[in-house]
């Protein structure tokens, strides 16, 4: 009989070990990325572009930090991440309130799935699609559009959900009390469920450009890099996570991966945790 | 017409689009690999061989596929443990505790942090931890990749498993406490039991985020298309042979990696239609 | 000791200066002391949150599933100390059916009945597992309504049946003693008689506590009473003396419908 309460402690002795095993990634990822990447982060970091390879050599010589930054990457991530939201958002949210309208019909249920499916497709299959609906048939080339529209069908999905799943927090007698006061179908959507799911559909919003804000895959093979700055949707674009990966690639950049890791991260992450501080909260 | 029925069309409408998006991605994928098929017929899936050499083209899928199986299969039982143990930690033996939201909120932040961001992570700690181990002389391969789409994994493992396992309602806990069953048999024979669908269906969905994960895997596998021979043996998978050949790919070999684009967005489909259905089954 | 307390001889437990609180400073418990009888019903009685589920749960130290729960005083269970008792021993005496029905939903009713041993590890022969489940569905007058769907989920079941279920899953176990929380509540009238009457069956062999809103239930198939009063035990004596002659102002109010 006393084997029961020993396997229990042990037992419970495993979930504790397993959960530390668990958290630790994160924490070994965040300490190399500081340690690794403050040293890169001043104001050259953020108001120049990326240095020629030659200069990176050169200043590895001799010693110094290497000079520029990674503007390039900032104002084409800025870029494409804007004209992917003007794409997504607003279908998004009408998608959304779409299901949330109509829950349970047949059609609904059918798209629903196929926001589900599109969800979990990979990026890097989203990359493909882009590339050959923009880069082959829109702007003959690599560009900053094809890089957004693949963005775009990313953030779709995911706004989608959130947005119903947010509608259907809001109380159905909220609704009904607009309904009974004869207020029209447009305005109780933009007056009531609007208003009343603010800060879950911002929530929705903010987790979805998280999530597409460190993607690379898709923008490899669709807004491909640049090394200068650029605001012309036709023509190709860098975005943070492209510098990470050329950088990567070139052995002379080493110390310019860390650094502009490590702002990435910041960033999603404040991201991250903004949405969840706003986020409504479930009881 | 009037405003209730505009508003209601415009919803319509625009619910359409993304009908219209997974539609477009299914015709694009399936024309640009008709090439690949046409030539070879359906020997693409099963041949080993890949040769883009001018003349003695050939082009089989069966390397990558079984490579991504293979990451993937063994990130998820890596990953397992892990996720379980924190499902339980959360939601069961500190349940509503401030350890408890550390954690979670940590396992969340994994992910937030950027595929590529993994890759590096995994290029310069993981490796040459992995080759002081003397499991591989270079690092890379398929065991290297498993590890870091493990950890990539434990959140989507870990969160919906979570959220069910809190849900196991406290009296039929209760009950089985009241018959003198330890912690660990409640566990196993009443919490589990009734979050079964749950569990399962947040290990199906953590699966099929890591087959179409791309950057982390493109820089760690070693990218050979060869069935490997061990899990130390270095290989290939689906999503990141696009990543690495789709820039400069053209004719047969373009719609190669095409159709195993459509192979991926497929297989991925099929997992989280699964997915879903088990949920499904669970409310 | 209190006036407006019985004494009882020989008491199957002993509560002794009992205080649980859930918050630091409010006691939902407040130092109750009380005997309670063997092979007698005892209905534990007052207005909602009076703390009656908070005591009842303190018997087989529910309360320890929770770590902020607070727990002071003393309970004897023929004599010994619960505290000192293994979890499991307590429970194997101590069985418990709650408000509402919750048998386990992944098992079947044959399982259900059977859980308690499944869930201590306890092996037995498959025959001797068939007597168990079946006499204590005897016991609870299910037997008949299910011989057939042993092996099937219980959940086609009514609220009623599943209540029954839930009671032969505490008698498989034999205990000595049931603990009830408003065990009818969630339940019908036609339902309700069926559980009154099994109790009443019941007492000859076990020894029973019960929560309940239902005074006239009380009234029916209750020995003694217990009745508390924000936290406080007010008045406890036999059930057919308090009713018809409460001694505490606040009894006699709650009986008669002032408030509650
Ligand atoms: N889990 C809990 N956390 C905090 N306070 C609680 C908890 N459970 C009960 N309480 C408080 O303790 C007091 C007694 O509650 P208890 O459930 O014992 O009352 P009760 O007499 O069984 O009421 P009812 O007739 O409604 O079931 C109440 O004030 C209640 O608010
Ligand atoms: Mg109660």
């Amino acid at each position: 009989m006393t084997a029961r309460p020993i396997k229990n402690s042990i037992f419970k002795g495993a979930v504790i070990v397993f959960s530390l095993i668990a958290i630790t990634p994160i924490l070994l990822i965040i300490y190399e990325l500081v340690r690794k990447g403050y040293k890169q982060i001043n104001i050259s970091f953020f108001t120049e572009v990326a240095p020629s390879t030659w200069d990176a050599m050169m200043a590895n010589n001799n010693g110094e930090l290497i000079p520029g930054g990674i503007l390039n990457g900032i104002t084409g991530t800025l870029l494409m991440v804007f004209v992917a939201s003007i794409i997504a958002i607003p279908i998004g949210l009408i998608t959304g309130i779409y299901l949330y309208e109509n829950a349970g019909k047949r059609y609904a249920n059918v798209i629903r799935s196929i926001s589900d499916i599109l969800q979990g497709s990979p990026s890097i299959v989203i990359g493909i699609i882009g590339y050959f609906w923009v880069v082959k048939y829109i702007t003959n080339g690599f560009s900053a559009l094809a890089g957004s529209v693949a963005l775009a069908i990313m953030m779709l999905p995911l706004i989608i959900r959130s947005t119903e799943e947010t509608l259907k927090m809001i109380p159905q007698t909220i609704k009904e009390a607009g309904l009974a006061l004869g207020v029209p179908y447009h305005k109780i959507i933009m007056r009531v469920l609007i208003p009343t799911s603010f800060s879950g559909l911002v929530t929705g919003i903010l987790l979805a450009l998280s999530r597409v804000i460190g993607e690379t895959a898709p923008l490899l093979i669709t807004a491909l890099g640049s090394p200068m700055v650029n605001f012309n949707l036709d023509k190709p674009a860098s975005a943070v996570p492209l510098l990470i990966w050329e950088f990567y690639n070139d052995p002379n950049m080493v110390n310019l991966i860390w650094s502009s890791s490590l702002f990435l991260v910041v960033f999603i992450l404040t991201m991250n945790l903004i949405s969840k501080k706003i986020a409504p909260k479930k009881n | 017409m009037n405003s209730e029925n505009i508003t209601k069309n415009i919803l319509f409408v625009t619910s359409l689009i993304i009908l219209l998006i997974s539609i477009g991605m299914v015709i694009t994928l399936v024309s640009g690999s008709i090439p690949i098929f046409k030539e070879f017929g359906f020997q693409f899936i099963y041949s080993t061989e890949w040769d883009p050499t001018a003349g003695r083209e050939n082009y089989g899928a069966l390397p990558v596929i079984v490579g991504t199986l293979i990451t993937s299969f063994l990130a998820l039982i890596i990953c397992l443990p892990l996720a379980f143990s924190t499902s339980l930690f959360i939601a069961e033996y500190y349940k509503g505790s401030i350890i408890s939201k550390i954690i979670g909120t940590l396992i969340d932040l994994l992910a937030g942090i950027p595929s590529i961001v993994y890759g590096l992570w995994g290029f310069y700690v993981l490796r040459p931890f992995i080759v002081q181990l003397g499991l591989s002389e270079q690092g890379y391969g398929i065991f290297t990749s498993s590890l870091v789409l493990a950890i990539m994994i434990i959140p989507y493992a870990t969160s919906l498993s979570t959220e069910i396992i809190s849900l196991v309602p406290n009296h039929l806990k209760e009950a089985a406490y009241s018959l003198g069953a330890t912690r660990l048999e409640v566990i196993f024979n009443v919490t589990v039991p009734a979050a079964r669908s749950g569990i399962i269906a947040s290990y199906i969905l953590a699966f099929g985020r890591a087959i179409g994960e791309t950057m982390a895997v493109t820089m760690l596998i070693g990218n050979r298309n060869a069935i490997p021979h061990s899990i130390f043996d270095i290989g290939n998978t689906m999503a990141s042979v696009i990543a690495n050949q789709f820039g400069e790919a053209e004719g047969l070999k373009l719609s190669a990696l095409i159709a195993i684009g459509l192979l991926l967005f497929l297989i991925t489909a099929i997992i989280n239609y699964l997915g879903k259905l088990v949920i499904k089954q669970f409310s | 000791m209190n006036s407006s307390i019985i004494e009882i001889k020989k008491p199957i437990i002993s509560i002794q200066n009992l205080s649980v609180s859930y918050e630091k400073g409010k006691n939902a418990v407040n130092k109750v002391t009380a005997d309670i009888k063997k092979n007698s019903i005892t209905a534990i009685m007052g207005p909602s949150g009076c703390g009656k589920s908070t005591l009842l749960r303190a018997i087989n130290r529910m309360h320890e599933l929770y770590p902020n729960i607070k727990t002071e005083g003393k309970i004897l269970l023929n004599d010994q100390d619960i505290s000192r008792l293994s979890l499991i021993d307590l429970r194997r005496k101590v069985g418990m059916v709650f408000q509402h029905p919750n048998p386990f939903p992944s098992m079947s009713i044959y399982d259900n009945v059977i859980s308690g041993y499944k869930l201590n590890g306890i092996r037995q022969k498959k025959s001797k597992r068939d007597d168990i489940v079946e006499k204590s569905l005897q016991d609870v007058a299910l037997w008949s309504e299910v011989k057939d769907s042993l092996f099937k989920k219980g959940n086609f079941l009514s609220g009623g049946q599943q209540q029954r279920l839930c009671i032969a899953r505490a008698l498989a176990f034999e205990p000595d003693v049931i603990l009830l929380d408003e065990p009818t509540s969630a339940l019908d009238p036609i339902a309700t008689s069926k559980i009154e009457e099994l109790l009443v069956k019941l007492k000859k062999d076990y020894t029973i506590v019960m929560v309940t809103h239902n005074m006239a239930q009380a009234a029916r198939i209750s020995d003694q009473s217990i009745f508390m009063y924000l936290g406080d035990l007010i008045e406890y004596g036999k059930t057919k003396v308090m009713f018809t002659n409460p001694s505490d102002k606040r009894t006699e109010e709650y009986l008669t419908g002032k408030f509650g």
